[in-house]
């Protein structure tokens, strides 16, 4: 009977570790952050030093003349996209003056979610995510709430009808690249076909959605082409999604290891604005990003060459310890809390109204009805960067909902 | 209780009255354009960028090392600027006047 007792006890301790396990994102840069300041990778023949500290991150991406976005498409990303794409991506690809006049023509569009009917539309789907997974007896979070829920609410974003999320959910999640090998263009494919029709159609029938907004824009005295049209809204869909889905997995995740947060926050539900940037800059669901060196110049005591690529890693800089008090630690209510998870400078991402909202939304929903969340089982997402090995989210993780009534 | 002032980039001067909480907020919740306070006041976005009135600059205290750093990389920048976010309204910022940056 006892020995019953304490193996029903040390089983619970074992699922509690689990558990915290599942909400803990360690830093694989720490030491060589401290040492260096910066790591190398290969990538396609094409290396890049990742700049790993907060204060030179910053800098470089303010930096924008030597450091520079607008290089050949496809070559700032990681791993580069310069073999299987040719669209340049916008504004992301392009530098000041020519950025900023992109910008300008979108920016006003992508701060609607502030707006309180947005709040509100983007709380019924929240509401109805989270009603389907409470009365589900289990739920991959991945593939059955964040990505259905992400691309329901980019529909929102877009100012299309709902129903088109459909078409997304059925693309599952690796649209973009193809799980084993990140060179294969066919996935992307998909997208692209798919934003032709639709430029398209909203060329046949404008409407009041992105699409038909960029169509009549005008852009220093004319009007878009097709092309970069083209290159916003791939940008669009491809920067929304696998970070969102991270995001809100991982939220949830973390949720479910600390329960003790999910009562903290029903208590001060006025700390779900700092909880959101603490969560984002512990998660950082963008690793980093890349840029082309313009001139021969000097970075964390190295010689570095034009023409070569540098990489910004926001996830290393978000757990700089000369900047954030207990950096591996998640803190809900950090009130000074510059982390970079999305960007810095001119490149601050334009999907960061949404993606705060939804996060805001999510942990509302969370305090309202959700007593507690269980992982049943999960595998990891690890991401490999050189000798840098990082836990971004997770590939399948599923768990049981528990009701708050 | 608290008066502040704001001057907007287009010379309009709104004063309003704030209670609790900061500059930044104050500012939001009544739409003064320049200030959007995208972070909601973790200092990490520079959206709330002012610049003090000169003469009320010792009632506002000093800037911190985090907020200094922040301020390096925003435009505009003068030795009157500050990130509203990190001030707290109190009454002794009662009379402020300051210019939204942008
Ligand atoms: C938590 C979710 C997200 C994270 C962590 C994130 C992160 C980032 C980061 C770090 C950058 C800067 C890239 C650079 O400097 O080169 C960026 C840029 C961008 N993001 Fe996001 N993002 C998120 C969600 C979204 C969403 C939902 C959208 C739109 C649907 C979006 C669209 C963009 C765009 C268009 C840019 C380029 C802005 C420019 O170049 O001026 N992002 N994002
Ligand atoms: S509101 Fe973001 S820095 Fe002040």
């Amino acid at each position: 009977m006892r020995n019953q007792h304490k193996s029903r006890f040390l089983h619970q301790n074992m699922a509690l570790h689990d558990e915290m396990k599942y909400s803990e994102f360690p830093d694989p840069f720490d030491k060589a952050r401290k040492e260096q300041g910066c790591g190398e990778m290969n990538d396609q023949d094409d290396p890049v030093l990742m700049l790993l500290r907060h204060k030179d991150v910053r800098k470089c991406a303010h930096n924008w003349k030597t450091f520079q976005s607008g290089a050949t498409p496809g070559r700032i990303v990681v791993p580069s996209e310069v073999h299987i794409r040719q669209t340049r991506q916008i504004p992301f690809e392009v530098d000041p003056p020519q950025h900023t006049a992109y910008r300008a023509l979108v920016e006003d569009w992508f701060r609607r979610p502030l707006q309180p009917w947005y709040e509100q539309k983007l709380g019924a789907l929240i509401q109805r995510s989270l009603e389907e997974a409470l009365s589900a007896e289990q739920v991959e979070l991945v593939r059955e709430f964040s990505l259905p829920l992400q691309s329901r609410a980019l529909t929102l974003l877009l100012n299309i009808p709902l129903s088109e999320a459909e078409t997304w959910i059925s693309w599952g999640t690796h649209v973009f690249r193809s799980e084993d090998n990140p060179l294969d263009s066919s996935k992307a494919n998909v997208l692209y076909d798919y934003i032709d029709q639709q430029i398209a159609r909203a060329m046949a029938q404008p409407g009041e959605d992105l699409y038909s907004h960029l169509l009549a824009a005008d852009f220093q005295g004319r009007k878009l082409t097709t092309e970069e049209i083209k290159g916003v809204m791939i940008l669009t869909f491809a920067g929304g999604r696998d970070t969102v889905i991270n995001a809100l997995t991982n939220t949830l995740a973390y949720f479910a290891g600390q329960p003790g947060a999910l009562q903290f926050l029903r208590q001060q539900p006025e700390m779900i604005g700092r909880a959101t940037e603490e969560l984002v800059r512990y998660f950082s669901p963008l690793t980093h990003m890349g840029r082309v060196v313009t001139e021969d110049t000097q970075l964390c005591g190295r010689r570095v060459k034009a023409d070569s690529r540098i990489s910004l890693c926001w996830a290393s800089a978000n757990r700089d310890e000369s900047v954030f008090e207990r950096p591996n630690e998640v803190i809900l209510d950090r009130k000074v809390n510059p982390h970079v998870a999305f960007g810095f400078s001119h490149h601050k991402c334009l999907g960061a109204p949404h993606a705060r909202q939804l996060l805001k939304g999510l942990m509302h929903g969370l305090i309202e009805q959700v007593q507690s969340i269980e992982i049943l089982q999960a595998e990891e997402n690890m991401e490999h960067w050189g000798e840098f090995d990082r836990k971004v989210g997770f590939r399948r993780i599923t768990a049981r909902f528990h009701s708050l009534s | 209780m608290a008066k502040i002032t704001f001057i907007t980039s287009q010379g309009e001067h709104l004063t309003l009255e704030g209670h609790t909480g900061s500059l930044m907020e104050l500012a939001v919740e009544h739409g003064v354009p320049g200030i959007d306070g995208d972070c909601g006041g973790v200092c990490s976005c520079a959206t709330c960028h002012v610049h003090i009135s000169p003469e009320f600059m010792p009632l506002t205290g000093t800037r911190s090392e985090i907020e200094d750093d922040m301020l390096e990389f925003a435009e505009n920048t003068s030795p009157y600027s500050r990130l509203a976010c990190q001030l707290t309204i109190s009454e002794d910022l009662d009379g402020l006047v300051l210019k939204v940056a942008r």
